[in-house]
């Protein structure tokens, strides 16, 4: 038992890494990777243009910027969960066509995303040897593995129990499980996705100590982050994505937060924003919420939206934005006073809220605005049903006239009523989402992400509806994961970092580069 | 009582990469059932003799009565998102309870008591899966279980049999020449079919079962909407299970609890999604009505017994597995 052995596992060793896997910590060499005019596109939405890159052996080598700028599509594309439109990718200077995360093991390659992808009910060890389980002829040799466990989580640093569930175990655990999991398939390139954004402090500290730790035992990792700091400290070199497009690849030593944010601005536009019309200064409050928090998602947020204006609210992705609207609108519990009109909210709840005249636009269309398999005019009036019924009974021709009435307000192109939502486009979804709401005029929209994923031409008619319902006098507060799409629709901008507000702008004091700063944290 | 008429026919077809069969599949689903019964229907016409009778038709939607209730109600359930596996124990509890309760309140009286319990069995599914977020698939076995035991407790193992002739109306009484219960169960037919599309509380159930965060986030009680779907589950049962013991006098434990399956092979045969937020009343009918001819044919064809449940059970896979694929190709 005590034999370490030549490794018996079936795998073949693409990149002819002489000697057992892992017995020999000496002589191991990361993967040097290179991409080669990458291009992806989703829908209407370009995510990579041609990006060529080179990843030295042994490096850890950071991908920043902006939201949507394409930082994670590039790291999942190089690990075979995505897969690229064109562009070629070489692994040690051979090309390779991965297909899938699978197939990516097969040249050294793995990725820890930050949805893991480990199976909760399992322990520590059965995870870490999940598919490349030790033994021979189906019987799994748990000594075997115990042991490569043990050198394995030596080399690296540390130790989780290897008997215990995986569930019951904090984020930082399972990912550290994660990390093992690929040192078990010998995996010399990880790309590590926003690997410290569910971590507290001093786990993120740790994980940055541990991914030192699998550089200098010859793992090159791909660190994919938007915390500045953390990249800084980390990496060895740094590279700058805007827009899809490559910006600079520097060494990390001679870069600072300041020279990356800056390497991320300018940030094109691809359609022009109506002209704002700013409401009148003694417009009435609509919105005012004080000390909102719901730990650790956001604290202590305090603002006011007033009738007629677009309040904007930046932030990276996971900085609380969503769970601020989501609070706000009574979908999720929170700490803190909400008025609207004036007049406090208690009652919590989204039945609550829209009967008080607010209404919310979510994140996600498909899993959270509509109800893809009902026609259009059901998903139209879904919240206000009782404005085409009398008595609970349905006046259907009174429905007719009302979603068409509606849906030509917000310039939805679509075919029969009665046709599943599904088979609209995405523009026109989302506009159907909106116009969900505009059946009875609200006071107060809270539009989350409004325009993700759909083309300019619907782009540019959402950015027209919802500088229009402002004009008729509805307060407005936006989010939206473009800093452009904000900056170029709000009367003011909140900036929000980590849960907390960072920065409140109006109007000419909202650069681009003053938010971004103040989003990224290098004020 | 219809859903949204020829309208998914169009979809499939104006989705068009991949489309023909995603849209061959999504029109299988659509009108499978409705040209199952016509063809079962002529079939049997012209095979047997005794089948295009009106003695014979009659007898097939008299027998089908109470399950038919259970399945209008089951399909409340699936398009709600839930499943009702209790409504077999409530229906047969319902029969015993009122055979019981004759004697001492007279037979309109006890019917409508028992029928009562059961609705209030319902309603108690309803708040422990909506309030107490049990899964209603284990939450109903279990209910199940008690209300069967229950149903033993009040006989103690006995039949239970009504001496008076009065209490035979609902299950053999006539009107029109039409046994009473064929009068409730079509009676029911358009009801539930016009509450579920024609009403608001019927949108609901719909928009609940197909994506219940946005139901919520549209200001929708989503457990509500669950309450009362499983409270009216409850009912039907305990109407099912009155007409049942009014034909028979006879209230036994035990006897008629695997009437949920039946109804559950009717609502799914339909094309009712077991996946929540699509199906209809109609399809329910049309499911009864289905299974209900294959079993009449059987029996007029002298078939052996033993092969219709193995007939029926690859219906039901069939049927299943069309839903299952229809919802991948969208």
């Amino acid at each position: 038992m005590s034999d370490p052995g030549p490794d018996r596992r079936p795998r073949p060793d693409p990149a002819g890494t002489p000697g057992p896997g892992g017995s020999t910590v000496v002589g191991r060499a990361g993967a040097a990777c290179a991409v080669r005019g990458i291009d992806k596109r989703y829908g209407a939405a370009i995510a990579l243009q041609g990006v060529s890159l080179e990843f030295a052996a042994g490096e850890i080598h950071a991908l920043v910027g902006e939201n949507g700028a394409g930082k994670s599509t590039l790291g999942k594309i190089i690990a075979g969960a995505v897969a690229p439109d064109a562009g070629e990718i070489l692994v040690d200077g051979e090309p390779v066509s991965h297909r899938s995360p699978r197939d990516a093991i097969r040249y050294g390659i793995g990725i820890i995303e930050q949805e893991f992808a480990l199976a909760p009910d399992l322990s520590v060890l059965d995870n870490v040897f999940l598919g490349v389980e030790l033994g021979r002829r189906g019987l799994v040799d748990r000594a075997q593995q115990r042991e490569r466990f043990a050198e394995l989580a030596e080399r690296v640093g540390f130790r989780p129990r290897p008997s215990a569930v995986v569930r019951t175990l904090r984020t930082a655990d399972q990912q550290k499980v994660e990390i093992l999991r690929q040192l078990v398939r010998d995996t010399r390139l990880i790309v590590m996705d926003e690997p410290t954004a569910a971590l507290t402090r001093d786990e993120a500290d740790r994980l940055l100590e541990i991914t030192r730790e699998l550089r200098d035992d010859g793992v090159t990792v791909i660190y994919v982050s938007h915390i500045l700091g953390d990249v800084l400290a980390l990496c060895d070199t740094v590279t700058v994505l805007k827009d899809g497009r490559h910006v600079k690849t520097a060494p990390a030593s001679e870069e600072t937060s300041d020279s990356l944010v800056t390497a991320m601005l300018g940030r094109s536009l691809d359609v022009a924003f109506p002209t704002p019309v700013a409401p009148p200064a003694d417009a009435p409050v609509v919105l005012a919420v004080r000390g909102l928090s719901r730990p650790p998602a956001f604290q202590d947020i305090s603002f006011e939206v007033r009738a007629g204006e677009i309040v904007g609210l930046a932030g990276l992705v996971g900085s609380g934005r969503t769970e601020i609207a989501r609070a706000i609108f009574g979908a999720d519990p929170c700490e803190g006073t909400i008025e609207l009109d004036g007049r406090a909210v208690r009652t919590r709840s989204p039945r609550s809220s829209i009967r008080r005249g607010m209404a919310l636009l979510p994140e996600s269309r498909k899993d959270q605005g509509l109800v893809m398999v009902r026609p259009l005019n059901e998903n139209v009036t879904m919240a206000h049903v009782g404005t085409v019924s009398r008595r609970g009974v349905l006046q259907r021709r009174r429905e007719q006239q009302v979603v068409g009435d509606t849906l030509k307000s917000v310039d939805a192109r679509t075919g029969s009523q009665s046709l599943p939502v599904s088979s609209l486009s995405g523009g026109n979804q989302q506009k159907a989402a909106l116009a969900k709401w505009l059946v009875k005029t609200p006071r107060l929209l809270l539009a989350d992400e409004p325009t993700r994923g759909i083309d300019v031409g619907a782009k540019r008619a959402i950015y027209d509806l919802i500088h229009g319902l402002a004009a008729d006098g509805l307060g407005v507060l936006l989010i939206s994961s473009e800093l452009g799409e904000v900056l170029g629709l709000a009367h003011r901008v909140i900036a929000v970092r980590a849960g907390r507000i960072v920065g409140e702008y109006a109007g000419d004091q909202a650069d681009e580069e003053t938010v971004m700063r103040a989003v990224f944290g290098s004020v | 009582m219809s859903e949204q008429g020829a309208a998914p026919l169009r979809g499939a077809v104006s989705r068009s990469p991949l489309a023909s069969v995603s849209g061959t599949v999504e029109l299988l689903r659509e009108y499978m059932i409705v040209v199952c019964v016509v063809v079962l229907f002529l079939v049997l016409t012209f095979t047997s003799d005794t089948f295009l009778t009106s003695t014979n038709l009659l007898n097939v939607l008299q027998q089908v009565a109470p399950v038919g209730m259970v399945a209008f109600a089951l399909t409340f359930l699936l398009i709600v998102g839930e499943f009702d596996l209790s409504s077999g124990a409530l229906f047969v509890l319902t029969g015993v309870l009122a055979a019981k309760l004759q004697p001492h309140f007279g037979t309109w009286p006890a019917l409508a008591l028992a029928t009562l319990a059961a609705t209030a069995g319902g309603l108690i599914n309803g708040l422990l899966v909506s309030y107490a977020r049990i899964n209603s698939f284990v939450c109903t076995l279990a209910t199940s279980l008690m209300v069967a035991g229950l149903s033993n407790v009040i006989t103690k193992g006995f039949l239970v049999t009504v001496d008076d002739q009065g209490f035979f109306a609902l299950g053999t009484n006539e009107l029109f020449g039409v046994k009473y219960s064929i009068w409730i169960l079509i009676v029911a037919a358009f009801a539930c079919g016009f509450v579920l599309s024609r009403t608001k509380f019927g949108r609901w159930l719909y928009a609940v079962g197909g994506n219940p965060e946005a139901a919520r986030l549209s200001g929708i009680n989503t457990r509500a909407m669950k309450v009362a779907a499983f409270t009216f589950s409850g009912l039907a049962a305990g109407i099912g299970g009155a007409i049942v013991v009014s034909r028979t006098a006879t209230g036994q434990a035990g006897n008629g609890i695997d009437v949920v399956f039946g109804a559950f092979a009717a609502v799914v045969v339909g094309g009712t999604s077991v996946m929540g937020g699509r199906g209809a009343i109609w399809r329910t009918a049309l499911g009864i009505l289905f299974l209900a001819l294959i079993t009449n044919g059987f029996n007029l064809l002298q078939v052996e017994p033993v092969y219709q449940s193995i007939i029926q059970g690859a219906i039901i896979l069939t049927a299943v597995a069309i839903d299952s694929l229809s919802r991948r190709a969208t």
